[in-house]
């Protein structure tokens, strides 16, 4: 309490409020604390002062400010991230992008749109129907995460298998540096020369500046859509079906997975028909021309029915719209259960899912959790939700040892990390379980060119210790070494 | 498979594991730590964006297919395999890479060029194509940027800095690589339209060339989806032809074609921002900013200038 008191009459304050009206600038206890945290089960962050900038220059008048009281800044969008990236520490300056939300420019022809960082994801695409355009990536969240975040992140969803995540889908970005500096990285018209900043920024998790605006690249409709509801009496045979999928050589819009504990609870929720006596279902999209999405879907069908499972083809737009309903309301079923939820992100090679997923049935029950799994199977990207009630006393310490054992587990078949909810706070130190000490000095490096005070969004990602090595080698390039 | 058999296939991974550990440990060693040094791939774009000094050491990646398992659709090779080599054994498994496929040139090479082919419209860019990749940084220590699988937001992102930076922030061992199924139907065709109309009355065209006349389009995928979109661009005027033209030498921004009213010889690259001229045009000088971004990343991976000295990505076209 001490802390939001003094605040009040902090001079950095006074300096933000010099340069955005008083309303934008908040310090209201209620407001800090709800901007201390994320969609994360992190608790305990600290908001200093919260902007909401509505232009380009006023992020800048907000770093500017900033800089000159020697405070860091964290970037925030919606607040929807599951690593902790948007959780202030040590009260920084909180720059929230989210009244920045307009659609700024539409060239259908170029496939190209421009957009603020505060839009919502889901908003973008609603705009672009009229073009038969979308914006692909589509997060489960996509109705209220914003594409600054998505950007932050480097956001994947169901239809991110054959088309990509979002780095696949962002030509340029512009960029507020911690020097204050308005920059553009990459090229809108997809051409750009030199190295790729744009490719390095995304995914930066707030690290290297502050988003401003964005160049995505538009995907058209798909002139036929075909989505299959397969059912399985095993998850193995759901996962080979997956594999099996996959190794024929057929990359399908989305193939996503859904096991039994989850397909109650969203059948209890709301209604999608999903049969009740499977033990996991796999949703496959194929979409394109109407003869290859004929073929396709005929040869996913008869993938699924050698392996025992049973294939429902959605007959309507309706029918299919329910089946991603259920999917994409499965986060939602799951209050019914129980209070709390930790989500896990973690990715493995696309033949070892099977094995990886009973590895996490075992972990889980070792450690006397629930869990429930709904993810996108087609790329590996496990989502094992563990469910507990945090009232209980000593769950957490189960929580988190059923997690280190998941994440351990997922690596030891050369798995990675994270798939897309990034790596915030929740994993930076797993960070060296899968990279060594030069592979994170490396990644420090990267950050200092951008940000050599470490005043973006400190404290995340990199495990200290990575950026702390070698400070002499931060000297300049000697004269002549461009040629 | 009996235990036996087992064994055997554990002894043959490890030799395997061993050998590539040794084929990066050798790489490394090789480039040490002190001199300037310059690695070659093909050398078919040896001079892109500068040359190196006079005389200066050059060193080779490793070479071969390291791994390669069909049913992930990943596979992990020597950054010095010649890129033909790569679609060859991918061809076997009916699927291929989204490198450009230039004779002689190699995986390192066209990853550290980072210049799309004319397919980038369909299959998408260049730059994506990279998972995983072992660098040997300046001080001579191997580095993993990435990870194997085919989503992954673990770290930073150095897989798409690597691509396109002539070996001037590492110099790249082994990459591991997304494959793609190779498509059922190919076909090139031509004629004269409007590449814009062309473009849109398309789903998913692989391919759009325009010299300001005719139109070259490549489609792929499924034989039926093929033949569909052939027919409408048929009613716009294309006939089937062999294959495209050839590209002009130097690769310019298109919108600087525009912006000069250029009268030469063009092809245009429609979609992706690129053209092709056969004489260089002057070109937008680059944004202070993003040059003296470039400054601060080189001074970072290679304060002192060793590594690959005498390229700037900014000046490679
Ligand atoms: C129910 C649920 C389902 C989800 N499903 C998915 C899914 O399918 N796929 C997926 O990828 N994620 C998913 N997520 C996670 C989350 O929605 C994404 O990570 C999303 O991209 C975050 O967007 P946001 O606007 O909420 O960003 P925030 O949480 O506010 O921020 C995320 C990160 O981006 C940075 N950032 C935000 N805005 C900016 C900016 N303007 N400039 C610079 N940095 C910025 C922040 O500093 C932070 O590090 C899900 C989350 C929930 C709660
Ligand atoms: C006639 C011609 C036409 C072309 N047309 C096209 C085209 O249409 N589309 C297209 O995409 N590309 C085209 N290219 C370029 C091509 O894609 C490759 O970029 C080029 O062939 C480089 O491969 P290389 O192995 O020969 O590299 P080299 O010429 O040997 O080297 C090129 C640069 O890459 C660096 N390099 C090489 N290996 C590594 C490594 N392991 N690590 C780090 N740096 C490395 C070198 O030091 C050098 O700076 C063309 C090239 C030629 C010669």
């Amino acid at each position: 309490m001490k802390l939001l008191k003094a605040s009040r009459k902090d001079p950095l304050l006074r300096d933000l409020r010099r340069v955005l009206p008083p309303d934008r600038v908040r310090v209201a206890p209620l407001e800090r604390s709800i901007m201390g945290r994320d969609a994360s089960i992190f608790e305990g962050g600290q908001a200093g002062p919260v902007c909401f900038p509505i232009s380009t220059e006023e992020v800048q008048d907000c770093v500017d400010a900033a800089r000159r009281h020697g405070r860091a800044v964290v970037p925030r969008g919606a607040g929807t991230g599951l690593a902790g990236g948007a959780v202030p520490l040590e009260e920084p300056v909180v720059v929230v992008t989210t009244k920045m939300n307009r659609l700024l420019s539409v060239d259908a022809d170029q496939a190209v749109a421009w957009v603020q960082p505060g839009m919502i994801n889901l908003d973008l695409s609603r705009a672009l129907a009229p073009y038969g355009l979308h914006f692909a990536p589509d997060p489960s969240s996509q109705q209220v995460c914003s594409l600054g975040g998505n950007v932050g992140t480097n956001a994947g969803g169901p239809h991110c298998l054959a088309l990509g995540v979002t780095s696949a889908h962002v030509l340029a970005v512009e960029v507020v540096l911690m020097s204050g500096e308005a920059v553009v990285l990459g090229d809108p018209d997809g051409w750009g020369p030199g190295l790729d900043l744009r490719g390095a920024y995304v995914g930066s998790e707030g690290m290297l500046g502050i988003t401003t605006a964005i160049a995505v690249r538009l995907t058209p409709n798909p002139p036929a859509v075909q989505t299959l509801l397969l059912a399985f009496d095993s998850v193995d045979e759901a996962a080979q079906t997956v594999s099996a999928v996959i190794a024929d050589g057929i990359v399908p819009a989305a193939i996503e997975m859904m096991d039994k504990n989850i397909i109650w609870a969203v059948e209890n929720f709301v209604g999608a028909g999903f049969p009740l006596d499977a033990a996991a279902v796999v949703i496959v999209e194929v979409d394109g021309l109407p003869g290859g999405v004929a073929a396709e879907a005929d040869r996913v069908a008869e993938l699924a029915l050698e392996r025992g499972g049973r294939v429902r083809r959605a007959a309507d737009d309706h029918e299919r719209a329910l089946i991603w309903k259920g999917r994409k309301s499965a986060f939602g079923a799951i209050a019914q259960i129980k209070p709390n939820y930790y989500l896990h992100d973690t990715v493995v090679p696309r033949t070892r899912l099977a094995e990886v997923m009973n590895q996490v049935y075992e972990i889980v029950e070792e450690h006397d959790l629930q869990v429930m799994n709904v993810f996108h199977a087609g790329d590996g990207n496990l989502h094992p939700l563990l469910l507990y009630d945090r009232r209980e006393p000593g769950v957490m310490e189960r929580v988190h040892a059923a997690g280190s054992a998941i994440i351990e587990a997922s690596l030891a078949v050369g798995g990675v990390l994270s798939g897309e909810h990034g790596i915030g706070i929740e994993k930076r130190d797993f960070m060296p379980l899968m990279f060594s000490d030069a592979d994170l000095d490396a990644q420090a490096r990267l950050r200092r060119a951008f940000d050599p005070d470490e005043m973006a969004n400190p404290g995340k990602v990199l495990p200290t210790g990575a950026s702390c090595a070698d400070v002499n080698t931060l000297g300049k390039v000697p004269e002549g070494v461009w040629g | 498979m009996d235990s036996a058999g087992q064994a055997v296939i554990a002894e043959v991974l490890e030799v395997i594991e061993k050998r590539t550990g040794t084929a990066l440990e050798s790489f490394a060693a090789e480039v040490g730590s002190d001199d300037p040094v310059a690695v070659e791939g093909g050398r078919t774009r040896w001079e892109v964006g500068g040359r190196c000094p006079e005389g200066i050491r050059l060193v080779r990646a490793p070479a071969g297919i390291r791994e390669f398992d069909p049913a992930d659709m990943t596979i992990r090779v020597g950054a010095g395999t010649p890129v033909e080599e790569l679609d060859a054994a991918l061809a076997e498994a009916g699927q291929r890479a989204n490198l450009p496929l230039v004779s002689g040139a190699t995986v390192g090479g066209v990853l550290a060029v980072g210049r799309d082919d004319v397919y980038a419209l369909g299959r998408g860019r260049l730059r994506d194509a990279l998972l995983e990749a072992v660098y040997v940084a300046d001080d001579g220590r191997l580095v993993k940027a990435g990870g194997p699988t085919v989503k992954n937001v673990s770290g930073f992102d150095l897989c798409r800095l690597l691509v396109g930076s002539l070996g001037t922030l590492g110099l790249v061992g082994e990459v591991i690589l997304r494959t793609w199924p190779r498509p059922a139907a190919r076909l090139w065709m031509a004629g004269q339209c409007d590449p814009a109309e062309l473009r849109r009355k398309l789903y998913w065209p692989c391919s759009i060339l325009w010299d300001g006349l005719t139109v070259w389009l490549h489609l792929e995928g499924h034989e039926s989806d093929v033949e569909a979109e052939a027919a409408v661009a048929r009613s716009l005027g294309c006939e089937t032809v062999d294959g495209p033209p050839p590209l002009p030498e130097c690769r310019v921004p298109a919108a600087a074609l525009e912006a000069q009213e250029f009268r030469g010889r063009y092809l245009v690259q429609v979609g992706t921002g690129s053209a092709y001229v056969s004489e260089p045009v002057p070109l937008p000088e680059p944004d202070p900013a993003v040059v003296a971004l470039h400054r601060r990343l080189k001074a970072q991976f290679d304060p002192r200038g060793r590594l690959n000295p005498g390229r700037d990505p900014l000046a490679a076209t």
